[in-house]
């Protein structure tokens, strides 16, 4: 009779143990898959890029400056290691496209080309995607993190070494969150 | 919050499939009473009609909501980049898959989600939402329709349209054609002799009740389930979007507008400002837009 309650309450521990180190590992990839997001855009904005400063080359007198210092931002972006490196190289960029855009108004020659609209179009959408999966990763972050650290998934996570992820900083000019409540 | 919004949805779907049922086995009592002088025929004929119709519409939902609002399916970014971007977005930072997009061609702005899933939602915007909205609005408004979808909104709402427009068929048909019905009944009363007269004219009008009261009934469940969640895809917009400013600004626009042109009265409520013009305070499918600016500034 012992021996049954023994071996009952070791297979109980044994299944919890499996499913919260299982859902540790779904948190965890959570927030990988939710980087590789923030990842692809990035990616995908560095290759428009070479397009919009050709579209804008064209225009003889286009501020010079301007062009320069999104083509530095966007190499800067490249050649960034690890998270925060990478996205604080990322606003940088974002900040000299918004630049570019806000010089392109004096240019209505070029804001009538049907190519600069449609690139203008695919940075602004590349932007916003940028932003939400910043948004997102720190939301996976945090639930994971919370997992991390609340009992009893903490004592799995501590033996089986879990380390915890490391938020984004968002620059100060995006908003916080507000509180929901009703 | 979301978690019990999720499970109350799921739980509300099966009382109003079960309370419409009852309501359409009363509805097809009294037709049935009328056109073919017999309850039990009606009741088992409305029943089943309810229950085919329920299923193909449970399992169709999108493409029959969508050719009810005359919304035409988008597939590529190029055909509206602005829209199909934004629920791109949305349903990112929602962590939902993509949903299909329509667009509804008409001037008045306005947005809509159905589908019986996450996994099989639709999201519509008319023309007049995508030209009067500016991008942080639009994400405002997909955000508020994305919400729908997580909170399983979609879900009871598409039943509930669905169910309300199969009793407006029932009822439609029964009153039109209680004349000829009556005239059937009078001529078995006489071959019947007039013992029973009492209890038909009292059947008589019970039916004349349900007739008149089914529609309004259908209409109430209908609304009821609608109004509190309007409040709460508003504050899951906001959730998506982190900036309320987006949605109020896009309220008052939605506010201002004209009704829509060409909107079919029971998905009014899907909307996510009422298409159709104002009405009496117990028939409102949404809760006033001043009351949900009003909240959403609190935030």
């Amino acid at each position: 009779m012992t021996l049954v309650i023994i071996i009952a309450v070791v297979v109980v521990i044994a299944i919890i143990w499996i499913s919260i180190y299982n859902s540790l590992i779904k948190y965890r990839m959570q927030t990988k898959e939710s980087w590789s997001q923030i990842d692809v855009q990035l990616k995908r904005r560095n290759d428009l890029i070479p397009n919009l400063v050709n579209t804008v080359k064209g225009y003889a007198d286009f501020e010079k400056t301007t062009l320069q210092a999104v083509t530095d931002a966007r190499t800067s972006v490249n050649s960034a290691q690890g998270p925060a490196a990478t996205m604080a190289a990322s606003d940088q960029l974002s900040g000299a496209l918004t630049h570019l855009f806000a010089v392109a108004e004096a240019y209505p020659d070029l804001k009538a080309s049907a190519n600069f609209t449609k690139l203008q179009e695919e940075l602004t959408n590349t932007e916003n995607k940028i932003a939400y999966s910043r948004q997102l990763f720190n939301t996976t972050t945090a639930s994971y993190n919370t997992k991390l650290q609340s009992f009893p998934s903490n004592i799995i996570a501590g033996i089986h070494h879990f380390e915890p992820s490391e938020f984004i900083a968002v620059p100060e000019t995006e908003k916080d969150v507000p509180t929901v409540k009703f | 919050m979301l978690y019990e919004q999720i499970q109350s949805n799921k739980r509300r779907t099966i009382v109003l499939l079960v309370g419409f049922l009852i309501l359409i086995g009363i509805v097809g009592a009294a037709v049935g009473y009328m056109l073919l002088n017999s309850l039990t025929t009606g009741i088992v004929g409305a029943l089943i009609i309810g229950a085919i119709y329920t299923v193909i519409m449970i399992s169709n939902s999108t493409n029959v909501v969508m050719a009810m609002n005359h919304g035409k399916e988008i597939t590529q970014a190029d055909q509206a980049p602005e829209l199909w971007h934004t629920v791109e977005d949305m349903a990112m930072v929602g962590q939902l898959p993509m949903p299909r997009v329509f667009i509804i061609d008409d001037a008045s702005p306005n947005a809509f989600a159905t589908g019986n899933s996450p996994k099989n939602a639709a999201v519509a915007a008319t023309t007049g939402l995508i030209a009067i909205m500016d991008r942080h609005e639009l994400e405002g408004v997909i955000g508020h329709e994305m919400s729908h979808v997580r909170n399983y909104d979609i879900r009871i709402s598409t039943i509930a349209l669905a169910l309300t427009a199969a009793i407006t068929l029932l009822t439609n048909l029964g009153s039109n054609w209680w004349f000829f019905g009556s005239g059937n009944r009078n001529r078995d009363n006489r071959d019947n002799n007039s013992s029973g007269g009492g209890l038909q004219i009292l059947l008589f009008v019970f039916s004349i009740a349900v007739m008149v009261l089914a529609p309004l009934v259908a209409a109430m469940i209908q609304m009821a389930i609608s109004r509190n969640r309007e409040y709460l895809a508003d504050a899951g917009s906001v959730e998506l979007t982190r900036n309320p400013e987006e949605l109020i600004s896009a309220l008052r626009k939605l506010g201002s507008a004209k009704p829509m042109q060409n909107v079919d009265p029971s998905s009014a409520a899907l909307y996510i400002s009422n298409p159709l013009k104002k009405k009496a305070h117990l028939f409102d499918t949404h809760p006033p837009i001043e009351e949900r600016i009003a909240r959403l500034e609190k935030m």
